[in-house]
C-alpha cells in the first residue's frame, strides 16, 4: 500500500511539468497557432527559474522568472509567425533550437551550483499520514496545474473571451470579418503558452532535481506537444493523459528497481504502453470521428487578411 | 581558445576555401596545437567536465608549448568526422577524441592525415597514428563498494546505469565484489535508463529505488541528480561520479571517483613535442593518478575510512586486485578460479554479473 502511494507521489511529480506545458500549448493551438517551440521555451524557463531560485531562494519568484522568460521568447515566435507570417512549423523548431542554445549559454555560470527544492505547500502535519500525503504532500505547481485544467476548461467553454479565441482558431477570416482582432488574440494565446511552458521548465530545478543541467527537460516538451493531440484538445483528457504518461514513465522505473511483485511485470511492457495507447486512440478516432477529431480548423495556417 | 561547433564549422569552411594556405608544416618553436572533441557539454558536472579539466591541466603544465582547442556537444555520427577533419586542417597535430562512439570517424580521418596523431578514449581500434587510452574506473568503484558494504544498514544498494556496456557492467561488479567482502549478504539491483544525462529521470529512478528499500546509491550516469535525491530522502548515502559532487549533497556523498585525465594529456603532448609519440594503448588507474578518490563524507567513520584506504593503497601497490578469484556469477557458476586474476581483455568484454547482482529487469 505504501508503495502504491509512493508511486503515485512520484508520478504526479513527473507528470506536472508536462501537464503545465501541454495546457499552455492547448490554448495556443485552440487559437489556431501551432507552436512546436515548447521544448525550447521550457529550457529557457528552466534556467530562468534556476537563476531566480539561486539568487533569491524564493521559489515563487523563481516560478515567475520562468514564466516571464518563457513568455519573452514566445514573443519572438509570435512576431515571426503572426506579424511576418513565417512558417509556424519551421519557426517553432527554430525556437526549440534557439531556446536550447540560449539556456546553455545563460546556464554556463551555474554548473556545479545546487539550489534547494521547493517545499510542500501545506504544513507537514497535514501530510503526516501517507494517505494524506497523496493529497497534501506536494509543492504549489502541482495544485496550480490541476486548478489550471479547470480554469482553462471554464475559460474555453463558458466565457466570451474563450469563445472568441476558439472562433479565431476555427475560422480566422470569419472572426476577422465580424471585427475580432485575430492577431491580437493569437499574440495573447502564444504569450500564455510561453508563460506556461516557462513555469513547466522551472519545475525541473524546483520540483524534480535542484540543479541546472543543459537540456535537462530531455524531450518532455515534445511529449507535451504530442499530448495535446492525444487529448484531442480537451483539458480533462489532457489531465488524464499527462497522469497516464507520468504513471507509465514512473512504473517503468519502479518495475526495474523493484524486487517484489512489481518486477514480475516486464519493464519493456511499461516502456511500450504509451505507443499501445496511441494506437488505441488512433483506432478510436477512426471509429468515432466526431468524438475525437477536435483539431482547430485553422491550426498552423498563417492569417493573411484579404481586406 | 574556445570554439563551439558552429563557429568551427564556419572556420572550417573558410579553411576549405583556401586549401593552399592550410598549415602543413609544423616548425620547431611554434606551439603544438592540440584539439579535443567532447560528446557532451563541459558543464555536465561529470564525464565531459572531467575531460575538459584534463585539457586545462595540459595547458597549465606545458604553458606556451601548447595551444588547445575544444569542440563540445559533438554527436557520435557524421558530424564527428567533419569536426575531426576540420581540427586536423586547422593544424592541430594531436587530437583527443573522448567518446567511445567516435572510433570509426577517428580511424577514417586518421588515414587522411597521417602526420596528425589521434588518441581515442575508451576505444578499441588502433592505427599507426591512432592511440588508445582509458582509465580503470573499476578501481575507484572497489573503494566505493567497500564503504557501501560497511555503511549500508539494509544491505541493499541501487545502481543507476546508462547502458549495459562492459564499462558499466565492470563497475557494477567491482562495487558488489568489494561490498560483499565486507557484508556477504550485500545485494544490488542495477537499473538502466538508456541515457547518459536526463537528470529528472535519474532523480525519479533514485526515488523508485529508495521507496523499495535500498539505502545506498551508486551511479554510472553523468550528473549529480541521484545524490540530490539521496540527500533529500536522508538515506545513508551515494557516490560522486566523474567529479567531486559534494556541493550537491554535502551530508550524503560518501566519496567520489574523480577522472583525472590531465597527466595523460600532458604526457602525450610532451611525447609529440619530443618526437617520441607512438600509438599507445594505456589503461591507467589509481596508481598513475588518472583515477582519484575524492574527499570522504562526514558519515564515513575512521574505521570505514581505514578500510577504504586499505583497498585504495592495495590497488596502488598491486597487492590487491578486485577481480581476483574465486568469483561466481549471479547464477552460481564459478567464472574465475581461486587465486586467478581476470585479464584486461576479459574485463573489457565483461557481459555477466557477479554474485549479489540481481539480474536487471
Amino acid at each position: 500500500m505504501d508503495l502504491v502511494l509512493a508511486i503515485f507521489v512520484t508520478l504526479v511529480g513527473a507528470a506536472t511539468p508536462i501537464l503545465i506545458a501541454a495546457l499552455g500549448e492547448l490554448v495556443v493551438e485552440k487559437s489556431g497557432v501551432l507552436n512546436l517551440g515548447v521544448e525550447g521555451m521550457m529550457l529557457v524557463g528552466a534556467i530562468a527559474g534556476f537563476a531566480g531560485q539561486f539568487y533569491t531562494g524564493n521559489p515563487y519568484f523563481a516560478l515567475l522568472c520562468g514564466a516571464f522568460a518563457g513568455l519573452a521568447v514566445s514573443q519572438i515566435f509570435a512576431f515571426l509567425t503572426l506579424s511576418l507570417s513565417a512558417n509556424q512549423t519551421a519557426t517553432g523548431l527554430a525556437l526549440t533550437i534557439f531556446g536550447t542554445g540560449l539556456s546553455a549559454l545563460a546556464g554556463a555560470p551555474f554548473s556545479a551550483r545546487p539550489v534547494s527544492l521547493m517545499g510542500p505547500l501545506f504544513p507537514a502535519e497535514l501530510a503526516s499520514h501517507p494517505l494524506l500525503r497523496v493529497v497534501f504532500g506536494y509543492a504549489a505547481p502541482v495544485y496550480f496545474s490541476v486548478i489550471m485544467v479547470f480554469a482553462i476548461w471554464y475559460f474555453l467553454q463558458r466565457t466570451r473571451a474563450g469563445l472568441i479565441l476558439r472562433a479565431v482558431g476555427e475560422n480566422d477570416h470569419s472572426a476577422h470579418s465580424i471585427g475580432y482582432p485575430v492577431n491580437a488574440v493569437r499574440y495573447a494565446a502564444v504569450a500564455f503558452g510561453g508563460a506556461m511552458a516557462g513555469v513547466a521548465g522551472a519545475c525541473f530545478p524546483l520540483l524534480l532535481t535542484p540543479q541546472w543541467a543543459e537540456r535537462m527537460t530531455a524531450g518532455r516538451g515534445w511529449i507535451a506537444v504530442a499530448l495535446v493531440v492525444f487529448a484531442s484538445w480537451r483539458p480533462f483528457r489532457l489531465l488524464a493523459g499527462a497522469y497516464f504518461f507520468g504513471l507509465v514513465m514512473t512504473m517503468e522505473l519502479y518495475a526495474k528497481a523493484g524486487s517484489g511483485p512489481l518486477s514480475s511485470i516486464p519493464s519493456e511492457l511499461w516502456a511500450a504502453l504509451p505507443y499501445l495507447a496511441t494506437i488505441v486512440v488512433l483506432v478510436l478516432i477512426s471509429i468515432r470521428r466526431d468524438a475525437f477529431t477536435n483539431a482547430p480548423a485553422c491550426l498552423g495556417k498563417p492569417f493573411l487578411p484579404t481586406s | 581558445m574556445t570554439l563551439n561547433r558552429r563557429s568551427i564549422l564556419k572556420a572550417g569552411a573558410a579553411a576549405a576555401a583556401l586549401p593552399l594556405l592550410g598549415s602543413r608544416a609544423f616548425a620547431q618553436g611554434e606551439p603544438l596545437k592540440v584539439g579535443f572533441i567532447y560528446v557532451g557539454t563541459i558543464n555536465d558536472n561529470g564525464y565531459n567536465y572531467a575531460h575538459n579539466q584534463g585539457r586545462l591541466y595540459l595547458e597549465e603544465k606545458l604553458g606556451d608549448a601548447v595551444e588547445t582547442t575544444y569542440v563540445e556537444n559533438v554527436p557520435e555520427g557524421p558530424d564527428c568526422e567533419r569536426v575531426l577533419r576540420e581540427l586536423a586542417q586547422q593544424g592541430n597535430k594531436l587530437i583527443f577524441a573522448t567518446s567511445f562512439g567516435f572510433g570509426d570517424s577517428v580511424i577514417k580521418v586518421a588515414q587522411q592525415f597521417p602526420d596528425v596523431k589521434f588518441e581515442h578514449a575508451t576505444g578499441y581500434m588502433k592505427a599507426d597514428n591512432v592511440g588508445l587510452y582509458n582509465a580503470r574506473f573499476y578501481e575507484g568503484r572497489a573503494v566505493c563498494g567497500t564503504i557501501a558494504g560497511h555503511l549500508s544498514k539494509t544491505g541493499k544498494a541501487g545502481y543507476i546505469g546508462s547502458f549495459p556496456i562492459p564499462e558499466v557492467v565492470m563497475g557494477i561488479n567491482s562495487f558488489v565484489l568489494a561490498a560483499r567482502k565486507v557484508n556477504p549478504d550485500f545485494t544490488i539491483r542495477p537499473v538502466y535508463i538508456s541515457t547518459w544525462n536526463d537528470p529528472a529521470k535519474e532523480a525519479d529512478t533514485a526515488r523508485a529505488m529508495i521507496d523499495q528499500g535500498i539505502d545506498v546509491i551508486a551511479q554510472h550516469t553523468d550528473g549529480p541528480a541521484a545524490l540530490q535525491v539521496a540527500q533529500e530522502r536522508g538515506i545513508v548515502g551515494g557516490f560522486g561520479q566523474g567529479a567531486d559532487m559534494s556541493e550537491f549533497a554535502p551530508e550524503t556523498q560518501l566519496t567520489s571517483i574523480i577522472d583525472h585525465w590531465g597527466p595523460h594529456y600532458a604526457a602525450s603532448a610532451q611525447a609529440v613535442i619530443d618526437g617520441t609519440w607512438t600509438a599507445g594503448d594505456t589503461w591507467e588507474g589509481l596508481k598513475e593518478d588518472v583515477v582519484q578518490i575524492g574527499p570522504y563524507g562526514p558519515k564515513v567513520t575512521d574505521e570505514v575510512k581505514a578500510a577504504a584506504e586499505a583497498v585504495r593503497t592495495g590497488q596502488i601497490d598491486g597487492s590487491f586486485h578486485i577481480f581476483t578469484g574465486p568469483i561466481k556469477d549471479n547464477t552460481g557458476v564459478e567464472r574465475v578460479p581461486a587465486g586467478q586474476t581476470m585479464t584486461d581483455a576479459e574485463l573489457l568484454s565483461m557481459d555477466w554479473y557477479v554474485e549479489g547482482v540481481e539480474q536487471p529487469a
